[in-house]
């Protein structure tokens, strides 16, 4: 009862802001942490590949990185619920601040990932399956910033945002199959998808680190987001009361 | 003719009848016609990928199309008629979306094959494009009406709304590309291209009502 009551009053915004910023610093510090040691264990202890070499390596940030970019739109899709159905002010707030982090993690998913294709399949780029569903959830957080950033009234940008974000989130499932069919038509045979050999603890322990790491550097963010984004509202609340006050005839006495 | 579907069914063609329909197809005559230029004259190459430049000149051809759909009827005030009709706003919507694609969908789908000629594509081809397409496009006319309710009232949704539907449109456009083809993979793709329609049958007129709805106070 304590712990649901201790949780249900962060959804008033100012008492979230002052949770907040109690909870940063400490926060910061510990994900600074964890990727320190995420990274040291996956440069300098997990074993090179036998067949990838050195380049395995990527994978330590490519797959934490992946696995964000995803998790970023299930809390947008849980955040636009909340913004539809409960009209709450602080589910927006999590929504917007989680799009532009969700568009860096699967940006850095791409990116390493092309950078992995070089040395392993020859090119930069490979119209993998894999790859290029996520190019186009890269592409959705782009719309769904350039929508956001297209309207003015944050009240009317939440909900046509949730909206988009739900229609989105139908629509990822049938996306990801189809581009998966799409692939299996039209990829040679010689990609290379040797089967994947369970993986060994000496591998599979830095990568979980890792992912640890990067999902509390994740909330770290994304923390520090909604406090921005709350700040930012108070600003706009301030300046339009205040613009409001200015032009308003002084009241009578 | 006294349901409010009918009437604005009605409303929508007459509408439509005054111009501005033909334009879609000069635009994608204007695609089919600068590939070419793209790619080189090459009848061969032109008629492998002949399906998929019909199908990208349809699907640009739509999506350009969709600041129609809502925005004169937001601009000269008959969305707010449309939303006080007494009948659903999603069904109304459907209904839009309906009028919205035998005006400008249905001329791409009977134009499809004429384009097709042009590119090569044998007669068998030139069916299967336009079958997929009278499933494809209504589906993409779906999907577009969620990004113009969105986007209903801005200033910059001209471009908002290819960059807002475009990626959701993907699985059309794999599917339907792939139904335009022939043999046992085709047909398979059609079917769920048919479901895909289906589907955003549904889910584009309740997202756009909802859009609407949200947007209007």
């Amino acid at each position: 009862m304590g712990l649901i009551s201790a949780v249900s009053s962060l959804a008033n915004p100012a008492r979230f802001s002052a949770f907040a910023t109690k909870v940063l610093p400490w926060l910061a510090g510990l994900s600074a942490a964890l990727v320190a040691l995420g990274f040291y264990l996956a440069l300098f202890v997990a074993p090179a590949d036998y067949q990838q070499g050195e380049t395995v390596r990527i994978m330590f940030l490519h797959v934490p990185s992946a696995w964000l970019g995803m998790m970023a739109y299930v809390i947008m899709a849980i955040g636009s619920v909340g913004v539809l159905v409960w009209r709450h002010p602080l589910a927006d707030v999590s929504a917007k601040a989680a799009a532009p982090l969700g568009a860096a993690f699967t940006f850095l998913a791409l990116a390493t990932g092309s950078l992995w294709g070089k040395p392993m399949w020859g090119t930069w780029w490979v119209w993998d399956a894999r790859l290029t569903s996520f190019l186009i959830l890269f592409l959705m957080y782009l719309g769904l910033m350039a929508l956001r950033s297209a309207m003015e009234e944050p009240s009317r940008a939440a909900k046509a945002c949730a909206i988009l974000t739900l229609v989105g989130s139908v629509n990822i499932p049938i996306i990801k199959f189809s581009v998966d069919w799409w692939n299996t038509l039209h990829q040679p045979a010689s990609v290379i998808r040797a089967g994947r050999p369970t993986m060994d603890p000496s591998i599979l322990t830095p990568l979980l680190v890792c992912a640890i790491a990067f999902t509390v550097l994740f909330v770290t963010l994304h923390l520090a987001g909604m406090r921005t984004e709350l700040v930012r509202r108070r600003l706009r609340t301030l300046r339009i009361a205040t613009a409001s006050a200015a032009l308003a005839p002084e009241p009578a006495e | 003719m006294n349901s409010p579907h009918a009437a604005l069914l009605m409303r929508d063609l007459a509408l439509a009848r005054g111009g501005g329909a033909g334009l879609g197809v000069v635009f994608f005559l204007a695609v089919v016609t600068l590939i070419p230029f793209a790619v080189g004259p090459d009848l061969a190459l032109l008629r492998r990928i002949g399906p998929a430049i019909l199908w990208l000149g349809a699907l640009l051809a739509t999506l350009l199309g969709l600041d129609r759909l809502l925005q004169a009827d937001h601009e000269d005030g008959s969305l707010d008629l449309i939303a006080l009709a007494p009948a659903g706003l999603e069904t109304m919507v459907a209904t839009k979306i309906l009028a919205h694609w035998v005006t400008t969908g249905l001329p791409l789908v009977i134009a499809a094959p004429a384009f097709g000629v042009m590119l090569d594509l044998p007669p068998s081809a030139l069916g299967r494009v336009a079958l997929a397409l009278v499933l494809g496009t209504p589906a993409m006319a779906s999907l577009g009406a969620v990004g113009a309710a969105l986007t209903i009232g801005l200033r910059r949704g001209g471009l908002l709304v290819p960059v807002l539907i475009l990626p959701l449109a993907v699985p059309v456009l794999i599917f339907g590309v792939s139904a335009s083809g022939d043999g046992a993979e085709a047909n398979g793709a059609l079917s769920v291209l048919a479901g895909l329609a289906l589907g955003y049958a549904v889910l584009g007129p309740f997202s756009a009502a909802a859009a609407l709805r949200a947007l209007r106070d």
